[in-house]
């Protein structure tokens, strides 16, 4: 078991619910693939830094989990027969971003404006 | 005598230091744009450790770093006036 995290977006096209229904489709894959879903955050509709597939908005979505190795590779198959997928990325998480991440998530780090937007949702996700 | 080179104040040269070791920071996030920009110039090129003063060890974590965040289109590959 490793643990990882997958930073994905979705087309803007989408709704917002249905941009929910997206990101909930790969929790359930994981959830099949035995993995152990420790946090997910929707930090709703952001600006790309450049456009992607001539948009310049998209839903941005965290997932993190424990698995075994050969899931990512499972997951990373779901997001390219996905259409509404745009970009994803997974890394591996160490022993410092574990720390990282579990004082991310009680909100430590809400200090920047345009972080703030991704610790927003994440504070409303909680409460 | 005019042709002499001045000497230099030894103790106005401040001595570069490493931000990660001083503050004890073990992990760069690549999903905080605010923090990285610290490391790319107004291009959005990746500044060099000269400038900087990061030691190699964490030279190496900046740049990664900087390259998830431009994949997943956090910092843009190239700009224009980004300060």
């Amino acid at each position: 078991m490793n643990n990882y995290e997958t930073v994905f977006i979705l087309n803007p096209v989408l709704s917002e619910d249905q941009a929910k229904d997206t990101v909930e489709k790969f929790v359930k894959v994981l959830k099949k693939a035995k993995a152990e879903i420790v946090n997910t955050e929707n930090w709703g509709l952001k600006k790309l830094a450049y456009p992607i597939q001539k948009k310049s908005t998209g839903f941005y979505a965290l997932l993190e989990f424990a698995a075994a190795p050969d899931t990512v590779n499972t997951l990373e198959t779901e997001f390219r027969r996905d259409e509404s997928v745009m970009r994803f990325l997974t890394t591996v998480l160490d022993k410092h971003s574990l720390l990282y991440n579990a004082r991310r998530r009680k909100g430590e780090f809400n200090r920047g404006k345009r972080t703030g937007t991704g610790g927003k949702t994440q504070e409303g996700k909680e409460s | 005598m005019t042709l002499m080179n001045e000497p230099i104040k030894r103790a106005e040269i401040k001595p570069k230091y490493c931000r990660f070791k001083k503050n004890g920071i073990r992990y760069i996030d690549y999903k905080d744009p605010d923090f990285l920009m610290k490391f790319v110039n107004e291009q959005g090129k990746i500044l060099p450790r000269r400038l900087t003063g990061t030691s190699w060890k964490f030279q190496k974590k900046v740049s990664q770093a900087i390259k998830r965040a431009r994949h997943i289109a956090i910092l843009p590959y190239m700009g224009d006036s980004l300060k």
